[in-house]
């Protein structure tokens, strides 16, 4: 096959990305004179015009095919970026690995520069690791319940040294942190109570709605004080609570404390001989401790108030009739009240380990503290629900 | 490489100094940037030459990253002209901006490497984005940016939280590179880097602007970076450029700021 090859140079540059005019294509002009291939190249060979650099090398290598000796002349083309000498010096190494000659002739000093600079070798792949789905998928689930197992381990110790740091401090009362500890009250229970008092007492209306509703078809729609009353004071205010300040405040704590860690507060406290047990997570477990029980006993109360509401004015029971009734039912079992309140620190205790845990475990970047926040909240409403059903196994078992 | 008929010894690329009609790629005239009441700079004018480094000085909070995000389009600006490769930024259709958006690259004072990505897929994030090559090439071209900003090819594969300092830099100044720009800003390229890792760096960027013919803007606070590898320096106090030109022209200014920039007991040092 003797003689120039023709080549349309406008007809491989339709999707590029940038409207450059045709007249800048890189082409290859091959003359071929016995095993002897002469490819005179023009145009800009760079990345704007990266899709016809590639297509003019590929097709440069393709008519090179059988062809002893390849003489590349740079001499026209008018400018060459990385991508350009790459692909060149690519297309000249892989001819000479054909046994074939390739040479440069003509190139530009600026261009010389450049394609010595940039001087085609192989890159080792590294192989793609062998995987298989099931395999994976098994190691992941074996991973994951490890991992829980080794979690379960770390609370334990963690709520132990908590414990050391309570009794160092009750020894010497003078590192006793009040102003945190009060500062931490007014974050977790005060400036949460708003939220939590109306989303219980919505959760009251709509339970009592539904109750009323349900309970109409049998004539027994007054027993709805007792569903309300019952339902609210053993399980709903506490589990609404605490997962409410599982994602208020125990979300903040992480944060705070990861944020600290991350930043090496933490370690500036250690250096400091100050421990940071004491210092960051025994003010906010005491906080978290004693605002629980209390938001607790106000979502009750919210409950009870947005039942009672809705009882009246949906299913005719007057405040009198609802009052005399919800004595009556919590009378019958004096334990309704206490079960509900009795949850609320240890619902708290889970919640801030968890939360003081996952803080200490933030490295140093932002995405680590991300990761950590969003796995505090979500562990510690886990574990609110988990807790609550031992506790209901619990009270079952000792007629409670 | 073979050299057949042509024997072209390779020559260091003309300096700015050489070369008398001298085609300036950014100027900046009347430019006033403030945010709220504060003004930071006002009727600030400038250029920056085809092939210079540029090394752009002042005090901390007198602009300088002010200054080069106003000229990428990250800050609005009051007033002023800005003009990239002789277009008026303010003046382009949004196509054209991005042609030439394609034409510079930058180097962040942090990095800027994209956290959930390998240092390669961060250098090729630019490239799926603009160029239409194959899977291969795009692979050989990461890996290429990468070697050439003095990277292992084992950290290619490695994410931007297992880098350290100095391999941050190097990885952002490779994805800076990959669509082999005219102009590359580098805000602070030698901060936080040992003086052996700042000297390579600057070692590196010199190479790559002979090499590639890079037109370099440089925020720098590093002394020994603007007596190395800077063509030019630019000053900036009051809201204004206050001197311009090679160090020397630096060393011999009155203004108060720039003596005690350059006289003072660190600049000795760097000088000695």
């Amino acid at each position: 096959m003797a003689g120039a090859i023709a080549r349309d140079p406008n007809s491989f540059h339709k999707q590029a990305s940038l409207p450059v005019s045709n007249a800048y294509d890189p082409t290859a002009e091959l003359v071929r004179h016995g095993d002897e291939l002469k490819a005179t190249l023009s145009g800009q060979w760079t990345a704007a015009r990266s899709e016809a650099v590639e297509h003019e090398a590929a097709a440069l290598e393709d008519a090179a095919r059988g062809a002893h000796r390849v003489l590349i002349d740079l001499a026209r083309i008018e400018r060459l970026d990385t991508l350009g000498a790459w692909v060149l010096d690519r297309t000249r190494h892989e001819l000479g690995g054909r046994s074939q000659r390739a040479d440069f002739v003509g190139a530009k000093p600026e261009h010389r520069i450049l394609l010595d600079e940039i001087a085609y070798r192989g890159f080792q792949q590294l192989p793609p690791p062998r995987r298989s789905s099931i395999i994976d998928f098994l190691a992941q689930v074996g991973e994951s319940v490890v991992d829980a197992g080794k979690d379960v381990v770390r609370g334990t110790s963690f709520l132990g040294e908590v414990v050391v740091a309570l009794l160092r401090v009750i020894i010497d009362p003078r590192r006793f942190r009040v102003a945190s500890i009060v500062h931490h009250l007014e974050m977790v229970g005060f400036r949460g109570v708003p939220i939590i008092a109306l989303i219980s007492f919505l959760v009251g209306c709509i339970v009592a709605q539904q109750g009323i509703f349900q309970l109409q078809r049998f004539g027994a729609s007054t027993f709805v004080v007792n569903l309300v009353g019952i339902l609210t004071l053993r399980e709903l205010a506490v589990l609404l609570t605490s997962i409410m300040v599982a994602g208020r405040s125990g979300s903040a704590f992480t944060a705070e404390i990861g944020s600290m860690k991350m930043r090496e507060e933490v370690d500036a406290l250690r250096v400091m001989g100050l421990d940071p047990v004491e210092v960051l997570v025994l003010p906010r477990m005491i906080a978290i401790v004693v605002a629980l029980p209390l938001l607790t006993f106000i979502a009750a109360m919210a409950a009870l108030f947005g039942g009672g509401l809705v009882a009246w004015a949906y299913g005719g029971i007057t405040p009198e009739v609802y009052l005399s009734r919800l004595q009556q039912t919590i009378s019958q079992s004096p334990s309704t009240f206490m079960v509900g309140l009795i949850k609320a620190p240890f619902m708290a205790l889970v919640i801030g380990v968890i939360a003081s845990l996952e803080g200490l475990a933030v490295q140093g970047s932002a995405e680590s503290l991300g990761r950590q926040v969003t796995a505090s909240v979500v562990k510690a409403i886990f574990m609110v629900i988990v807790v609550d059903g031992l506790f209901a196994m619990f009270f079952a078992a000792i007629n409670y | 490489m073979a050299e057949t008929s042509h024997s072209a010894t390779p020559t260091r690329r003309p300096t700015p100094q050489d070369v008398n009609d001298r085609e300036v790629v950014i100027r900046v005239r009347g430019l006033e940037v403030g945010f709220g009441t504060k003004t930071i700079m006002k009727d600030l004018d400038l250029d920056v030459y085809r092939g210079e480094i540029l090394g752009f000085v002042g005090a901390s909070g007198t602009g300088k990253s002010v200054l080069t995000r106003a000229i990428l389009g990250l800050v609005p600006k009051r007033t002023g002209t800005i003009e990239v490769f002789g277009e008026d930024l303010d003046a382009l259709s949004p196509q054209s901006r991005k042609a030439i958006e394609q034409r510079w690259g930058v180097l962040f004072q942090q990095g800027a490497l994209f956290s959930s990505l390998t240092v390669k897929q961060n250098v090729q994030v630019p490239m799926r984005e603009y160029l239409s090559i194959s899977e291969r090439l795009l692979d050989e071209l990461a890996m290429l940016k990468i070697e050439m900003v003095g990277l292992k090819p084992d950290a290619a594969d490695k994410f931007p939280s297992d880098l350290s300092g100095g391999m941050i830099k190097r990885a952002s100044l490779a994805r800076a590179l990959a669509l082999d720009p005219e102009i590359v800003f580098l805000d602070e390229p030698t901060s936080g880097l040992d003086p052996i890792g700042a000297g390579e760096f600057d070692d590196l960027i010199s190479t790559l602007q002979q090499t590639l013919g890079l037109t370099v803007f440089m925020v720098t606070h590093d002394l020994d970076s603007l007596h190395s590898v800077c063509d030019r320096i630019a000053a900036l106090a009051e809201g204004k450029i206050i001197a311009s030109g090679p160090i020397d022209t630096m060393l011999a200014s009155n203004h108060p700021w720039l003596r005690a920039y350059f006289h003072g007991k660190r600049a000795r040092a760097a000088l000695a």
